[in-house]
């Protein structure tokens, strides 16, 4: 994947650690949004697992002229680095009036890792409106340790992103984002192309840290989300600020002190001395 | 005639009956709608005790459970959880 140098900066990043995704509303052109439709009528070739991106997506294709194009390619290359592998990809419908939706769930196995993620570009080649059974997220799901589907029994929370948007929009989701796609009510067909991909360096200040002390990073950082309980929230921003720490190398840094009080152990600093 | 049960579950803020909801999810037993994951964005009732008012009863509520040692920091599902039920006739 050629470096485009359209990074993101810190603010964006800090925006996907505390959401869990990051939308890029409409940058896939409308000539690439056509073709994508014919494309996924014809069916796309599976790729083996860990597939290098030019193994997986031939020059030329159509994937890989989608995650070369600059704004996508600068944002997967700021959140899984350069050269990321591709773990498989898939066209997902959801057929006019059908007649369920999918239960929230997370992609994948329970995931444990700490220090490094994956990451789902769902990318949308038609405008998809309210009625179309756009993908249903949970901002601020993606650091909770659920297994799959297991989370089925939740249909809504307060807050939820039931995603409308213009054609051509790329996600790019935490692979641990609770998500499902919706019971589509409409009379037309929607179509969304998954892509996942694993990092192959540490993911540790790979955008445009520029900005990274900008106060705008803290606030991305201790947002809070509606559907949250009182007490769990509060672990959810310590457990950002370990994230934030594996992707600075700032082992340090806290979001007001929630990190630092429970850390602190006079007893134990002087028992090493 | 016959009894049917229509099921609500409700997720709190806290484990108190009367904070506010943060979650929701029905289930009904008569077949007359058919509730599902997103179909919609504002709760049915502000707090627990609201969906009492309203004629909702409670059969179960989540019990408090300690976090697992060594895992006191982690998150998963929501802890607050209130099962509710209303018996409808058919």
């Amino acid at each position: 994947m050629p470096t485009t140098r359209q990074l993101l900066n810190s603010v964006q990043v800090a925006r996907f650690v505390a959401h869990g995704f990051l939308r890029l509303d409409a940058v896939v052109p409308p000539e690439m949004n056509e073709e994508a439709l014919g494309v996924f009528d014809t069916g796309l070739d599976p790729v083996p697992y860990g597939s290098e991106v030019p193994k997986a997506f031939p020059e030329g294709s159509f994937a890989r002229r989608l995650v070369e194009l600059p704004v996508v390619a600068g944002a997967l290359e700021s959140l899984v680095g350069p050269d990321p592998t591709v773990d498989h990809h898939f066209v997902h419908t959801r057929e006019p009036h059908q007649g369920s939706a999918q239960p929230l769930h997370a992609d994948a196995l329970i995931d444990l890792r700490l220090d490094a993620f994956d990451v789902q570009l769902m990318y949308y080649p038609q405008e998809v409106t309210a009625d179309m059974g756009g993908t249903l997220i949970v901002p601020g799901s993606h650091l909770r340790r659920t297994n799959e589907s297991d989370t089925g029994r939740y249909q809504n929370l307060l807050g939820q992103t039931r995603l409308t948007c213009p054609a051509g929009t790329v996600a790019l989701l935490h692979h641990g984002i609770w998500h499902g796609g919706r019971r589509n009510d409409s009379d037309t067909v929607r179509h969304m192309y998954k892509i996942r991909f694993n990092p192959t360096v540490p993911q540790v200040r790979l955008w445009d840290t520029a900005d990274l002390d900008a106060p705008a990073v803290s606030e991305e950082l201790r947002r809070v989300f509606p559907w949250y309980e009182t007490a769990t929230g509060r672990l959810e921003i310590h457990n950002r600020v370990r994230l934030w720490r594996s992707l600075t190398g700032d082992a340090g840094f806290d979001i007001d002190h929630w990190a630092t009080r429970i850390s602190n152990r006079p007893a134990s600093r002087r028992s090493t001395v | 005639m016959t009894t049917r049960q229509q099921v609500l579950v409700l997720y709190l803020g806290t484990s108190a009956l009367d904070s506010d909801v943060v979650g929701w999810a029905r289930y009904d037993g008569t077949g007359g709608s058919r509730p599902t994951t997103g179909d919609s964005d504002e709760p049915p009732y502000k707090t627990g005790v609201a969906a009492l008012e309203d004629g909702w009863r409670l059969f179960q509520a989540a019990q408090l459970v300690p976090p697992y040692p060594g895992a006191e920091h982690e998150t998963s599902f929501l802890k607050h959880e209130f099962f509710f039920e209303k018996l409808v006739e058919v």
